[in-house]
């Protein structure tokens, strides 16, 4: 009997070297710089290698200088370069937040120049506290001049940082800390995934959940639950925040009136209520109800396993929010 | 340097006219409001603008602070379309949307005035490294305020410019008073260019009332920073005339330190001195060069009062590429 070796398919942060990879094989303007990245090929092995294989002007070991970081890959991208930022963790961008949302984001407006930058860090709620934890999307979908991308597969980390790397714009591209170990399949070199197309990973008949990044997997737990007890729900993973996919999301309003929008970030003045706000806007007649959000509470993330997880949505509060949607 | 000629003497004493009469000029527009937001007039600082643009190419990158007007007059652009920027029109340099504070042409290597203080060595500081990941045999030159001496911006980007040997000149507009608090108060040591020398680069405190003397520490840094030997610091002590910002008073300093400056240190008159005592001019063409210099900013004010607003239609034009949408 022959037994067929199944490949091993790339890990999530595998996927993020495989895009950066082969953009930087056909485009030697791209470089890397951020702290650990060299030696440790960065805090979740996102750039393993690469320092090896392309040399140290590629990628360069930055002193822990997030301002000066940022402000040396923007005035590059200025010049001509396309270079990525790693941050490694979103909560240490706030050292720089000028030099991101003053800054990066505005010189194209006001200067007419482009800002070919990507700022990578994992975002999103694992363990660490209060100081790695942040879910910061709504700072940087918020700010004119920024894209967003929020990838909750290989497939999609792939596709989208070499959209990012093709284009000409300053990209957050935003990993979840806690996907960074799952497999799946990637695409080849000629795989794109555009910004602004949301993907439906799980059909449905009766209900959508609109969300994105680690809450995915959470959705689609809670949407398998629900199976069971006989509610039928899609599940739209965004992909990116900005551009955002306006067409999916009224396409779910119409289709199902009954709408739960998800993430991990603290509710108040999170993504989940602009999306919510703007499709009672746009087609609240199709709404047999509320919009329910599900988010986190408003309290920094605590180091406790138990409270941090008490902070952010369980599949049972997700699957409890969808009855709520059903019951109207 | 070569020795100084003629034509060269003739053109430094030209600019500092220029940018003189241009703010004093612009003054008197803004307190009649012709210049939406205010401004931060320059004069008494020519030679430090001066000095240092005519000791670096026409292309090498600067990128600069809130006060900023000479700087961006001494790399050689026109009277008219700096002016036209401060009135806000479209034919001003950065097509009235930057305004007095943010000037530039990112292509022809001027990255920027900026509104946050110290923010601009950062830019500059990234522009070199994409200088040096490029290859160019180009230099630039970050400018900062004293006040901008006391943010942890500016020092991340001098180390990260000392590390990596960073074609990079950071050139300390030090014109004594941080809005309206005075350097000496508020900067530990005191001596900057002792604490520049702390993280292992050329340091200099140096006379920045003295166009020759700032012309040649710029072009020797220049020659170091071409030759791959890495950044240069240097302080140019200087004064400025007027308020922080226009019709600005204030109760930070005295009338007798101001007209001790005008009547003992000012860089025109010093500089035309010894233009005549090298017999490169006489008084006679001293002043003609002046009603020139008249001439040129009556041009420039003409220019700049008949030229249209933009277009209120554009508000939401460039802001990004627009492409990362598109499928690749």
């Amino acid at each position: 009997m022959t037994t067929a070796v199944k490949a091993i398919t790339p890990t999530y942060s595998e996927a993020f070297q495989s895009g950066v990879r082969e953009e930087m094989n056909r485009n030697e303007k791209i470089f890397i710089l951020g702290t650990d990245l060299v030696e440790r090929g960065g805090h979740f092995a996102q750039v393993k290698g690469i320092a090896q294989e392309f040399g140290l002007k590629q990628v360069r070991d930055a002193p822990i200088s997030e301002a000066a970081m940022i402000a040396a890959g923007m005035g590059a991208a200025m010049y001509g370069c396309h270079p990525i930022v790693d941050l490694n963790f979103i909560d240490f961008s706030l050292g720089a937040m000028d030099e991101i949302i003053n800054q990066a984001a505005k010189i194209r407006f006001m200067f007419d120049r482009p800002v070919p930058l990507v700022i990578r860090a994992t975002s999103g709620v694992a363990l660490g506290g209060a100081h790695h934890c942040n879910s910061l999307e709504s700072f940087f979908a918020h700010t004119a001049g920024l894209s967003l991308a929020v990838p909750s597969t290989p497939m999609d980390v792939k596709g989208l940082i070499k959209t990012a790397l093709r284009n000409e714009d300053p990209v957050i591209f935003l990993m979840h800390k806690k996907l960074s170990g799952i497999r799946g399949e990637i695409g080849d070199e000629n795989y794109f995934v555009p910004f602004g197309k949301a993907k439906t990973v799980k059909s449905g008949r009766d209900a959508a959940i609109i969300t994105y990044g680690y809450s995915v997997v959470s959705a689609t737990k809670a949407a398998q639950a629900l199976e069971a007890e006989g509610i039928s729900v899609e599940v739209i993973d965004l992909r990116t925040l900005y551009p955002i996919d306006q067409d999916a999301i009224d396409a779910a309003v119409t289709k199902y009136g009954r709408v739960v929008v998800l993430d991990e970030a603290p509710l108040f003045g999170s993504i989940t209520a602009e999306i919510a706000a703007t499709a009672s806007e746009r087609n609240f007649k199709s709404l047999k109800g509320p919009i329910v959000r599900v988010g986190a509470v408003r309290a920094p993330l605590s180091a406790n396993p138990s409270m941090s997880e008490a902070a952010i949505p369980s599949v049972d509060q997700i699957s409890s929010a969808v009855k709520q949607v059903m019951s109207y | 340097m070569t020795q100084l000629d003629k034509s060269t003497a003739i053109s430094l004493l030209r600019q500092m006219m220029l940018i003189r009469d241009f703010e004093e000029t612009a003054d008197k527009l803004c307190l009649r409001g012709k210049v939406p937001g205010g401004m931060h007039n320059s004069s008494g600082q020519e030679a430090v603008a001066v000095g240092t643009l005519s000791a670096i190419a026409r292309d090498d990158v600067i990128a600069t602070t809130h006060r900023s007007h000479h700087h961006t007059l001494a790399k050689g652009y026109s009277a008219k379309i700096v002016m036209a920027e401060l009135m806000t029109k479209s034919t001003g340099i950065s097509h009235g949307r930057g305004g007095s504070m943010h000037l530039a042409e990112v292509s022809l290597g001027h990255f920027g005035g900026n509104g946050i203080v110290g923010a601009g060595v950062g830019i500059a500081m990234g522009a070199a490294l994409g200088i040096q990941h490029i290859g160019d045999k180009k230099i630039a030159v970050g400018f900062v305020g004293d006040g901008g001496m006391n943010t942890g911006r500016t020092w991340e980007s001098i180390n990260m410019a000392a590390i990596w040997k960073l074609p990079l000149i950071i050139l300390v507009d030090n014109n004594q008073y941080a809005v309206e608090t005075f350097v000496g108060r508020v900067t530990g040591g005191g001596d900057l260019a002792k604490r520049a020398s702390g993280f292992g680069l050329p340091s200099y405190n140096i006379d920045g009332q003295d166009v020759l003397e700032v012309r040649k520490y710029v072009s020797e840094a220049r020659e170091r920073a071409l030759a791959g030997e890495g950044p240069t610091f240097i302080n140019a002590l200087t004064y400025r005339y007027y308020g922080h910002n226009v019709g600005e008073k204030g109760q930070y300093r005295t009338q007798e330190e101001i007209t001790q400056w005008r009547t003992t240190q000012d860089p025109i008159d010093k500089f035309i001195e010894k233009v005549i005592s090298l017999d490169f001019a006489t008084q006679v063409e001293v002043d003609q060069l002046r009603a020139s210099v008249r001439k040129e900013i009556e041009g420039a004010v003409e220019f700049a009062e008949a030229s249209p607003e933009p277009e209120i239609s554009t508000i939401t034009q460039g802001v990004d590429s627009g492409k990362l949408g598109v499928q690749l």
